[in-house]
């Protein structure tokens, strides 16, 4: 399928929705064929639902809906003999899940018999070889983070470092059907193609940046499938449902989303940057967009994730409804941490280093703590209690003391016991280890590719 | 006293907030038309010691970006407690546009 060496014109990228898994309509991959896509581009990760799904190398998507999406996108692209480049598999992109999504591609190539070339591509990155570039002064902090500790990289269950396009390009250019890439940038995704094919960088980041998410980019983000065309001067963004419209104002707005800086976006290779961009309605459903702009930087960098164990939790609920108690819950919450702390030395021996706790007021003030601007009075709270411990066995065993209080715990002016609503029983939910993200950082690399390991399992037809 | 003069949330489409990777958080306000946009991006009502108050967050840290031709303001600032963490509540920082959409200009 390499065909980088004939110059083209344009590029058209089809992108079923904004993560494998997430559903489509069949119609709006039908369309896109018939409107001559190129390559089939979907992102299947983000770090976006916490640490726990690098720290475990887990997907959060069922593997059934991966499967669904994938028989479809596997199946269009057979039939138009176009690539299918999927990103950052498993959520996390570990190693674990390109060897997933892989096994479901195996698994439907054969039951569908097609007969495609599948690369994978792996971007796990050992503490080992980290330290070497940490001593050799190639890895730096991106902001909010400070320097790197090699202790640091050593604590990670799980470090991956985000590939440019140049891997899924390499791996393209080796024949590949389909590519499922380890962790990438959500833009390298779609870039990959039109970036092989010759097409200018400052359209094609850009246009990658507004596909990334699907649907986001339209009047209609419930409406998962779009289409990009690429060429010299800039790209066309549309809708694969013919009755959702892209406009100036969302295609433009989507680059505000989950963006730090909405003008400019570093990518491995350099930096893309939209300030000149001018979007222009082509008609009531099309946005065309011109004056994107990529910098080269000096320097090639790959960004690092890493996710590491902080502890082991155990939760526990209870609800209030009794307004004696909610007129003054915070003191009724300050007042079970007090009692909380005290019986935990009497019987476990342990001091508050020894663990933590946290006490969240569901309905009060749960989500936004001392920064809520409300003052109304609730009408029933649900008490979240949050434990953390070096082992689950401690978290637990102080969950349990906490649960007579949980229970029984009255307001400081009751001369009696109430009795709280458990949500469950048992009401302790044991969560097993939790995980933080503690890499922000990059890795200065000279050759795109070095970081990344690609195998390739022919197409029998090519054996 | 009641108040009954128009929140900034009240004069706009949309007031949102997410995660800007695991380490940022990105607030915007898609003002519905250009006196909303006025209000919003009057520096005196937001600014950098603002949003710093509102979220307990070092002034420092804090971007604002404010865009005439979305008629939007877009706030971004280092996320101060580790996301999934034991005492992170919002772990996709989506609920956390509520004290800036409660502003009366």
């Amino acid at each position: 399928m390499s065909k980088s060496d004939e110059a083209v014109d344009e590029v058209r990228i089809l992108v079923p929705s904004g993560m494998l898994g997430a559903g489509f309509d069949v119609a709006a991959i039908e369309r896109g064929l018939a409107l001559g896509a190129h390559v089939i581009a979907v992102d299947g990760g983000s770090t976006d639902s916490g640490p726990y799904y690098l720290g475990t190398g887990t997907p959060k998507t069922a593997t059934a809906a991966v499967a669904r999406d994938l028989r479809i996108l596997l199946g269009a692209a057979a039939k138009a003999h176009i690539p299918l480049i999927v990103g950052s598999c498993g959520t996390s992109g570990t190693d674990s899940g390109v060897d997933w999504v892989a096994k479901v591609v195996e698994n439907i190539l054969a039951e569908d018999g097609l007969d495609l070339t599948v690369a994978t591509i792996y971007s796990e990155q050992t503490a080992e070889d980290l330290v070497r570039h940490l001593d050799a002064g190639r890895v730096h902090p991106l902001a909010p983070m400070g320097e790197l500790r090699a202790e640091t990289l050593e604590s990670c269950t799980h470090i991956v470092g985000m590939m440019g396009h140049e891997p899924i390009v390499a791996a393209l250019q080796a024949g590949a059907d389909v590519v499922l890439a380890g962790r990438a940038t959500d833009t390298a995704v779609a870039a990959a193609y039109p970036l092989m094919m010759g097409m200018p960088a400052g359209p094609t980041w850009h246009a990658s940046k507004v596909v990334e998410c699907g649907g986001q980019c339209t009047t209609n983000p419930r409406s998962g499938s779009v289409f990009a065309t690429i060429d010299r001067t800039g790209f066309i963004i549309e809708s694969l449902d013919e009755s959702v419209s892209c406009t100036p104002h969302s295609v433009a707005a989507h680059m505000l989303y989950e963006t730090a800086n909405p003008f400019r976006m570093r990518e491995p290779a350099g930096t893309l940057d939209v300030t000149d961009a001018v979007y222009t309605a082509l008609d009531d459903r099309r946005v065309r967009v011109e004056g994107s702009r990529f910098e080269v930087a000096d320097q090639y960098t790959v960004k690092l994730e890493g996710s590491r164990i902080t502890g082991f939790e155990t939760m526990s609920f209870t609800a209030i409804r009794d307004p004696l108690i909610l007129k003054d819950i915070e003191g009724w919450a300050v007042f079970l941490r007090q009692v909380l702390t005290g019986r935990v030395t009497q019987t476990l021996g342990l001091e508050p280093a020894d663990y933590a706790f946290d006490i969240r007021l569901y309905g009060h003030n749960a989500v936004l703590g001392h920064l809520d601007p409300a003052t109304t009075p609730p009408r029933e709270v649900g008490v979240m209690l949050l434990v953390q411990a070096a082992d689950q066995a401690t978290a637990t065993a102080v969950a349990k003391v906490a649960n007579p209080l949980m229970l029984h715990l009255p307001a400081m002016d009751m001369d009696y016991l109430p009795s709280l609503a458990f949500a469950t029983s048992p009401a302790e939910v044991e969560r097993g280890a939790a995980y933080e993200f503690v890499l922000n950082h990059v890795v200065d690399s000279d050759v795109p590719t070095s970081m990344f390991r690609t195998s390739i399992r022919k197409a029998a037809a090519h054996v | 006293m009641s108040d009954t003069r128009p929140t900034l949330g009240d004069l706009a489409l949309e007031v949102r907030s997410k995660n800007a990777g695991p380490f940022w958080v990105t607030i915007e306000l898609f003002m519905r038309d250009e006196a909303g946009y006025a209000a919003a991006a009057d520096e005196d009502l937001i600014n950098e010691d603002v949003v710093a108050r509102l979220y307990d967050v070092p002034a420092d840290g804090v971007q604002i970006f404010r865009i005439p031709s979305l008629k939007v303001v877009k706030i971004s600032y280092p996320r101060p407690i580790s996301q999934g963490s034991l005492f992170d509540r919002d772990i996709h920082a989506g609920q956390h546009h509520v004290p800036l959409a409660v502003l009366v200009p």
